[in-house]
């Protein structure tokens, strides 16, 4: 297919010598995704890519050439055991993670020419929403819209409306005028989904929103997330586990030792709790049962 | 504190009155007090960005590093606040450089910064004319009479650079500080305002340096902020609260180190700790008598601000 030298045309220019051989060499070919062909089929559908990733963090391969991607109201679930690059996988895909080889392209274009960050929800993964210097609730959700008023902006009714609305979305705004300290974790976790909900995206983002959650507030996630995909919002999360969200997956993109391992179907509970690198430390939801697939 | 500041006001304009205070007779006074306010004002204003990301120590490093400014506007003959300015600005930046790339040899790094600066800033001024081991101190702890008239106006000047920065720009600043990778996906400047921050907190060093001293000036940034916390709920709150608790605790050290005869910086430093140490007691009763859910009490701030100013 002659994918490394035509579908990549900025290769010559950002990437550092070597760097081709040391992935090559550790990896092996990636499952092929012709790239160009997709672009030309589903350009207008694919609202996140990730093609031939290639990232390495501290010395260590952690994707190995990797290649996903997101389609228009789709919810894709990443799962995989730890240190798989899940996390990872979609830090590359917007830019908080450099890519050794490859690139990542957000509504059809390469991160460093894509500006309209505004259609980006990103939930990164927290144990608290929390700093060293007390918020509320609601100044944090309020950063949520420096993406619409810029630096200088000033809040117009506007972006209120929308901060109103994306504390009613995960059922805080009795609790906006309190420090986000003093919430619980999973309450915590709403409030930095309300942050990433008050700059309306068209994509949201979510590293594993489910930990450190209890299952009363993973069942209030799911409900939110299920709204928002009503609404049309596609969805991309990582996951350690479905749990209360399997029923909202459409796809899911299985990493192993960073390669993907599996993308299409979500994978029966049975199969990923068999894996012997799963780690049994979280809580089962009642109704997980691996009937529901296929 | 409305009484004092405009008497100080009234003593700028009408240096001949007859109506102030004894402690404000003295023209070098006059422009203690008006550094102190000033001081107040900007050193929690940037301080609050430090505490919120956890680098509390961050001002005493560029302090440390400021020294040398110091010195080399003494030995070369010139302004050692601009100096100053020029050589904190310089290792603020690389603070900023080592913190954003988060190495683990990055506290080494720093540490090398920070003792280079002071032990560099000693030897030079031992070198200079002026070179006397007062002249050092009054740099380290702070003194009344090293703000010189045409210091005066420099320091209004940056002191509103850096309030039109921490205060202007607050939100975008908090959300940096608040999380920075969040403030990279929503597209913020985020290395612009890292950069902006870095620099400010230098221009705050200096300010400060004549009235707190380079060794000290940290505890004003870090310690209203701590206080204010205390009794908040929010960011903006915290920020308004501490740098009141900031003018106030800058006012009156420079008061008390007048008729103590004591460094200003150290006086300053104190009080503060003081106030800190009183709000938390005061918190602390408050809250065993209520519900754990915390209000803001105006008797609180009141109580904190008169502490400040006795």
């Amino acid at each position: 297919m002659g994918r490394l030298d035509i579908d990549r045309p900025d290769q010559k220019a950002g990437r550092p010598p070597g760097a081709a051989e040391s992935s090559t060499t550790s990896n092996g070919p990636a499952p092929a995704r012709s790239t160009a062909l997709a672009r030309s089929e589903r350009a207008a559908a694919t609202v996140a890519e990730l093609d031939s990733a290639v990232v390495v963090l501290g010395g260590r391969v952690v994707l190995r050439r990797v290649s996903a991607e997101v389609e228009e109201g789709e919810v894709v679930a990443v799962l995989g055991a730890n240190g798989s690059g899940k996390s990872t996988l979609v830090r590359a895909l917007i830019g908080l993670v450099p890519l050794r080889d490859g690139e990542a392209r957000l509504y059809g274009r390469p991160l460093p020419q894509f500006k309209e960050w505004r259609r980006i929800g990103y939930v990164p993964q927290r144990t608290t929403a929390a700093a060293g210097v007390p918020a509320t609730v609601r100044e944090v959700v309020t950063s949520g819209r420096l993406a619409y008023t810029g630096v200088l902006g000033r809040l117009g009714k506007r972006d209120r409306i929308a901060i109103d609305d994306a504390l009613a979305t995960v059922g805080l705004s009795d609790r906006a005028r309190d420090s986000v300290a003093r919430l619980s974790g999973g309450q915590q976790q709403r409030v930095l989904i309300a942050r990433a909900l008050a700059a309306r995206p068209d994509l949201l983002i979510l590293d594993e929103p489910m930990a450190g959650v209890d299952l009363a507030n993973q069942r209030a996630l799911a409900d939110t997330l299920a709204v928002l995909h009503a609404d049309g919002t596609t969805i991309l999360l990582v996951l350690h586990e479905l749990g209360p969200l399997a029923p909202l997956i459409d796809r899911a993109v299985v990493l192993r030792d960073g390669r993907v391992v599996h993308d299409g179907a979500p994978p029966p509970a049975i199969g990923h709790h068999a894996d012997p690198a799963h780690d049994h430390v979280h809580p089962h939801a009642p109704g997980e049962e691996p009937g529901w697939l296929r | 504190m409305a009484a004092l500041s405009s008497g100080v006001m009234a003593a700028a304009f009408h240096p001949a009155g007859t109506a102030l205070p004894e402690f404000l007779q003295p023209a070098f006074m006059q422009r203690a007090v008006i550094a102190a306010i000033l001081v107040g004002l900007a050193a929690p204003a940037i301080g609050i960005y430090l505490v919120q990301r956890r680098m509390a120590l961050m001002g005493d490093g560029i302090g440390h590093v400021a020294l040398l400014g110091v010195a080399l506007g003494l030995l070369l003959h010139a302004s050692p606040v601009w100096t100053a300015v020029v050589v904190a600005t310089l290792g603020a930046i690389a603070i900023e450089v080592v913190r954003a790339r988060g190495a683990a040899s990055g506290d080494v790094a720093l540490a090398l910064l920070f003792y280079g600066g002071i032990a560099g800033g000693v030897v030079l001024i031992g070198l200079s004319d002026s070179g006397s081991n007062a002249n050092l101190l009054s740099y380290l702890f702070g003194s009344l009479t090293t703000v010189a008239p045409g210091d005066l106006i420099t320091i209004a000047i940056l002191t509103l650079a850096v309030l039109a920065v921490t205060v202007g720009l607050s939100r975008a600043l908090f959300a940096v500080c608040q999380d920075e990778e969040y403030a990279r996906v929503a597209g913020l400047p985020v290395r612009a305002l890292n950069l902006l921050l870095a620099i400010s907190a230098a221009v705050t060093v200096t300010v400060a340096m004549q009235v707190v001293g380079v060794l000290l000036i940290s505890a004003l940034m870090v310690v209203p902020v701590a206080t204010a916390q205390q009794v908040t709920r929010g960011f903006r709150a915290t920020l308004w609260l501490a740098i009141l608790l900031g003018v106030a605790y800058a006012v009156s050290g420079v008061t008390f180190s007048y008729y103590a005869d004591t460094a200003s910086g150290a006086s300053i430093v104190l009080l503060a700790i003081a106030g800190f140490a009183l709000v938390t007691i005061l918190t602390a009763v408050v809250r065993r008598g209520r519900a754990p859910e915390t209000e803001i009490y105006e008797d609180e701030v009141a109580v904190g601000l008169a502490e400040g100013q006795a």
